[in-house]
């Protein structure tokens, strides 16, 4: 820091030479503020970015002791990668995660939208409405799924309820199976997909719609030609947000799911070769697939919606 | 910032004050799918809540009896105490220091513009866009090298990972509406740095400070996954044990459970009255979306 010394100063005040190396920098922005980034950036990069990097570089490195990609005779760097894609037992866990997240998020989606639609005027009830929604996320994946065992499950209120009133001869079969899973995280998702919903369309200008309803449009063109595409782009957010925490299911998937088959997730996998078969190296390389799946869906609906207009009136996106 | 929020500015004010009323087919339709939604999740919640004071509850519509001995059971069984000691001392340790590092980093942010700000403000976005269950396995495989996972200081390292940037991304909005004029005025007037903060900067971000810690407080109570991967027999959070309760091997009661589900919805709840107080629902679940 010798450009901070006296001379610096006085030799700037004078008019004459190139301003110091200091003031050159703040006018790009960079001065002592930034030493107040120091902290937070180390702190990430010790505990988010080193972390990941040593998980993707245990993932080349095959373990040797008692290594499942070893022991199935896989060599070499992708030995891990190559297990994982060759074993179907492994290989299906996307899929599975898959046909539960991509549904569940696109319902919590869907169902929002009209919901949130009637709802973002001011009315009486509104602010202990949205109040409410909150209490799922009060609950957490776990309160949720003992509740699920409980309610849905053969001796339930619910099929009590449908079995008193001869809708079914049977109990429905409803935990420890797919739609355990499935309810849970519309529980836990639709109140995340709908709050953010509402809010999009809260900054959506009502006027517009006002402007089209002047000129003649129905309801339902006000909807389907102002309103929805000006929501689009939040709504691939919403949805992006709502896959990302369905596609990472774990605990409900393991509680009212049926974790050694039909709801064998890919966190499950993961957690599955590091923490109980203490493959460290194998489970470093399925939390990689499970992040690289989830980042190309994300690519997918992103890339879409950029298809889609983008205007100034649209959402807060 | 929470007073403004919670003010809609969708309507005009002339607009009349929309009745609480469905009208037509679809609006019937809608508020259904509300009403069911709700009915669904009250039946649950009273389920875990019932059960937990039954004595027997098997095919009936009602328990036979009650009881509260389920309670007491619990409390000595799991040792809920400590338990709680512990949930309470990670989530106190976990809220200041993410204030600590988060919010002088968000003033960093909001204030300057820099080259490579933007990878700086990606890697704040990351831990918060990525689920904790993805980034964590790697995560506890680190800290089982270094032998900090299964100590409570590998916990709060754990979910500290999340809440740092979570307090930044809540905080910048709100730093960049303070008029850096007053902070220009404040050094007109000869006050030094460390004033500026303290008596200047930090009054006005106390409420934003507030809202960050009652949001970062219910999270890490809530938070399951970084917890389960990094937690041992002498740092699990009332959630994790709740989870071993339900999935792990043993005979229980399952009214002991449902007791201690109650405990952690009763405790959650008083968090979430308290931060709605200070926040708007929709802040809650907003973590990225709302820029």
């Amino acid at each position: 820091m010798t450009a901070a010394s006296p001379s610096a100063a006085s030799r700037l005040t004078a008019g004459s030479g190139t301003p110091s190396l200091r003031h050159r920098l703040a006018d790009r922005g960079i001065d002592r503020v930034l030493l107040l980034l120091v902290p937070g950036i180390l702190f990430l990069l010790l505990l988010f970015v080193y972390p990941f990097l040593y998980g993707l570089q245990l993932s080349f490195s095959p373990q040797i002791d008692g290594g499942q990609a070893l022991m199935n005779g896989y060599q070499g760097p992708l030995a891990n990668y190559l297990y994982f894609f060759g074993d179907s037992y492994q290989r299906d866990t996307i899929w599975t995660t898959l046909v539960i997240g991509l549904p569940a998020a696109l319902v919590n989606v869907l169902v929002s939208v009209p919901i949130a639609y009637r709802m973002r005027g001011r009315f009486r009830f509104k602010r202990t409405l949205t109040t409410l929604l909150v209490v799922p996320i009060a609950l957490g994946t776990v309160l949720t799924a003992d509740g699920l065992i409980e309610y849905l499950g053969p001796a339930g209120w619910l099929n009590k309820a449908l079995v008193d009133f001869h809708v079914i001869n049977e109990p429905l079969t409803l935990v420890h199976n797919y739609w355990g899973v499935f309810f849970s995280l519309v529980i836990t998702g639709f109140p995340f997909a709908f709050l953010l919903v509402l809010s999009y369309l809260s900054g959506i200008d009502p006027n517009l719609e006002r402007a089209a309803s002047v000129m003649g449009a129905g309801w339902w063109e006000r909807f389907r030609r102002v309103t929805l595409p000006l929501l689009v782009p939040g709504l691939a957010i919403t949805f992006c947000m709502s896959f990302v925490l369905a596609f990472s299911v774990f605990p409900s998937a393991n509680l009212v799911g049926d974790p050694s088959g039909t709801t064998r997730v890919i966190s499950i996998a993961a957690y599955h070769a590091a923490f109980e078969q203490f493959d460290y190296s194998l489970g470093s390389a399925t939390s990689m697939i499970m992040g690289a799946v989830m980042l190309a869906i994300i690519a997918l609906v992103l890339g879409w919606r950029n298809t889609m207009f983008r205007g100034p009136a649209g959402g807060k996106g | 910032m929470a007073a403004a929020a919670n003010v809609p500015a969708d309507m005009a004010p002339a607009a009349p004050r929309r009745r609480f009323r469905p009208s037509g087919i679809a609006g019937w339709v809608v508020w259904g799918l509300v009403a069911f939604f709700f009915l669904n999740l009250f039946a649950l919640i009273a389920t875990v809540v019932l059960d937990s004071i039954a004595t027997t509850w098997f095919g009936s519509w009602l328990p036979d009896d009650f009881t509260n001995h389920w309670y007491g059971d619990a409390w000595a069984e799991f040792n809920l105490s400590d338990i709680l000691v512990v949930t309470a001392q990670v989530a106190v340790i976990v809220v200041v220091l993410s204030v600590l590092i988060g919010v002088p980093a968000a003033y960093a942010l909001a204030r300057r513009n820099f080259p490579g700000k933007s990878i700086i403000t990606v890697l704040f976005l990351l831990p918060i866009l990525i689920p904790p269950i993805t980034y964590g396995i790697p995560l506890a495989t680190v800290l089982y090298k270094v032998q900090l996972a299964g100590s409570i200081t590998g916990v709060i390292l754990a979910n500290l990972v999340p809440t740092v940037p979570f307090v930044v991304l809540i905080m910048i909005p709100f730093i960049e509406q303070i008029d850096p004029k007053i902070e220009s005025a404040a050094r007109m007037c000869g006050a030094s740095t460390v004033t500026i903060f303290l008596r200047i900067l930090g009054p006005l971000m106390i409420p934003g400070m507030l809202a960050a810690a009652i949001l970062v407080l219910v999270r890490t109570v809530g938070m399951f996954e970084l917890t389960f991967l990094t937690s041992g027999p002498t740092s699990q959070t009332i959630v994790v044990v709740l989870y071993d309760a339900v999935f792990g091997a043993g005979i229980r009661a399952p009214q002991e459970v449902d007791a201690m589900a109650v405990v952690y919805t009763a405790s959650m709840l008083v968090l979430l009255i308290i931060a709605l107080r200070f926040v708007n629902p929709t802040q809650l679940v907003t973590r990225v979306g709302d820029r």
